[in-house]
């Protein structure tokens, strides 16, 4: 009944469609966003956070090491969100310079989420810091078959939980961590479901 | 001298004041906790794993029930997150009822958790009274999408249905009736002795603490740092009310249950100042095309869920499923905490200080 009515919605009012239709008419642009397929084709217009990625990917070269930073960039349709890809062997000092700095101060973590991309696994870190209102995101990149990265439980409490998580769920171990357990599967599961490799392992069924 | 030993304690996950599945090894001595574990996953139900197999509208219904006593919010994060990524524009309708069901849902889960709270500390007869008006609530939702708690209600681009006719006068009714109700509540509760003695100085968050887990909502604002997303990292059409946040000055839990009692009152507010000026004509869904393909790229956002930061972030390489989808949920961050603060407490403010966390078991186990 319900799922009737859900099909048949979306050609019921013929007002909007009309309208899209004649949008359509003028400026293309809309249309092949929607699609996602031409991305390169207009360039976009410089973000006003340049300067300030530009900034931290100076300092961390100055700071850390020149070849810390992977790439840094400005991710326009999320706010302008200022991202760096950090190598991982200078992730920790990177992070212990964003946390401790004083000018930069970025002490809270909005989130910390993995994601596997076949030929790698990759942890995404949101922080925000509360005295400048500025958010920064990080990207660390790690092998998929020796998934080893650092801690950052000493850093961010909140970190804790989420190491566990991601290593329950995406296999990347967390060197340094004070408890790197599973945290929602039974200890004896076998596999990390949120790889896409992941094979179920159904015993007896 | 009488010799004490440490003895381990197993609470839950199956009991009442667990707030759900929620299991806690508690290794006590005498009275006085030492030692705490908590374990979740019993409700892990691998939504971030079933929404890489499907569409992006087919996962609004999956978010329902995440946190089920707030399910407009988790609808929204997730239809603002790919709404965003798309550059989606959203009629100004559809906007107003998002925020309307949103605020008004908070008065729900804030009911709830005023209910609950109070069953933990030992009072009766509040539950009765915050489940009579959440009903009231629950009843106009019932109304406008035909579901009490799982509402799948917003669409990427909109929202599924327009209000039914003399629905607005019922919530703008409603919110006047329950402003006043919660100076009935405050009378009730708010100077009770023994509610205070149970309140007032335990359970304390400092505002370190409170930054080092990262907690949000009440948890983070009881202590005094002002950080609510509707203020700033404002999203929808919050920029266009006019509302407080309420703060906390020591982060114990009575300063939890103001904050928590003043944000209904705001909430009502906002949803007043959206009922009187909500746009006549228009329509509830955008211009979205047939299927959702989301651009390539990656987005992170978080809106202001009655418990705190409920973020989404989200994976795509240009297909109508996501590649990653992954839900930031404010009661796993804030569970964290737990563990600090109960080690040392009496075992009596145990569901106490649990109970003012305000958690939800879908939720933390995801």
């Amino acid at each position: 009944m319900s799922e009737e009515k859900e099909a048949k919605k979306p050609a019921a009012p013929k007002t909007p469609r009309a309208a899209q239709a004649a949008g359509r008419a003028r400026p293309v642009p809309p249309r092949g966003r929607a699609a996602g397929k031409p991305k390169e084709e207009k360039p976009l217009p410089p973000s006003p956070k340049q300067p300030v990625v530009d900034g931290y990917a100076k300092l961390i070269r100055e700071k850390i090491s020149p070849e810390a930073v992977e790439s840094a960039f400005i991710n326009q349709p999320n706010d302008h969100l200022p991202t760096l890809v950090i190598k991982k062997e200078f992730w920790i000092q990177v992070a212990e310079l964003f946390k401790n700095q004083s000018d930069l101060a970025f002490d809270y973590m909005q989130n910390y989420s993995g994601v596997d991309y076949e030929t790698h696994l990759e942890v995404v870190v949101q922080l925000y810091s509360m005295a400048r209102g500025e958010r920064v995101c990080f990207k660390i990149k790690t092998d998929r078959e020796v998934a080893k990265l650092p801690t950052l439980s000493n850093l961010w409490s909140a970190a804790d939980w989420n190491e566990r998580e991601i290593y329950d769920l995406l296999g990347i171990d967390f060197e340094g961590h004070p408890d790197m357990r599973r945290m929602f599967l039974p200890e004896d599961w076998v596999g990390h479901p949120l790889r896409k490799d992941y094979v179920p392992l159904d015993e007896g069924v | 001298m009488l010799r004490t030993e440490e003895m381990v304690l197993n609470l839950g996950p199956q009991h009442p004041s667990m707030h759900g599945v929620l299991r806690l090894v508690v290794k006590i001595d005498g009275e006085i906790i030492r030692e705490i574990e908590p374990v979740v996953g019993y409700l892990h139900r691998g939504t971030e794993k079933l929404a890489e197999d499907l569409n992006y509208t087919q996962i609004i219904p999956y978010t329902d029930r995440l946190d089920y006593l707030s399910s407009m919010t988790n609808n929204y994060v997730v239809c603002h997150a790919t709404e965003t990524l798309m550059g989606l524009e959203i009629p100004e309708k559809a906007e107003y009822l998002r925020v309307i069901v949103m605020e008004m849902n908070r008065v729900a889960s804030h009911l709830l958790w005023l209910g609950t709270f109070l069953l933990d500390v030992g009072a009766l007869t509040p539950f009765l009274y915050c489940f009579r008006d959440r009903e009231q609530i629950l009843s106009m939702f019932n109304e406008l999408c035909g579901a009490r708690l799982t509402y799948n209600y917003m669409r990427v681009g909109g929202v599924k249905w327009d209000a039914p006719a003399g629905w607005l006068d019922k919530v703008k009714n409603f919110a006047d009736y329950m402003i006043n109700e919660i100076q009935n509540y405050h009378e009730l509760i708010s100077g009770n002795e023994i509610f205070l003695q149970r309140t007032k100085g335990i359970g304390v968050i400092t505002k370190e603490m409170a930054l080092s887990y990262s907690l949000s909502g009440a948890n983070i604002r009881c202590t005094g740092i002002d950080w609510d997303l509707r203020k700033k990292q404002p999203y929808s059409v919050y920029d266009r009310f006019d509302f407080k946040v309420p703060l906390g000055k020591t982060g114990d839990l009575l300063d939890k249950y103001h904050c928590r009692m003043d944000e209904m009152v705001e909430a009502m507010k906002i949803v007043k100042q959206a009922v009187e000026g909500f746009p006549e004509g228009g329509a509830t869904m955008g211009k979205v095309p047939r299927v959702l393909r989301v651009p390539e790229g990656e987005v992170y956002v978080g809106v202001e869920s009655p418990r705190g930061e409920l973020g989404c972030h989200i994976v795509s390489k240009g297909k109508d499923k996501p590649w990653r989808i992954k839900f930031r949920r404010p009661s796993f961050y804030n569970l964290q905490v737990a563990k600090e603060l109960l080690v040392g407490q009496n075992i009596a403010n145990l569901v106490a200080i649990l109970g003012s966390i305000d958690i939800v078991l879908g939720e933390v186990d995801g």
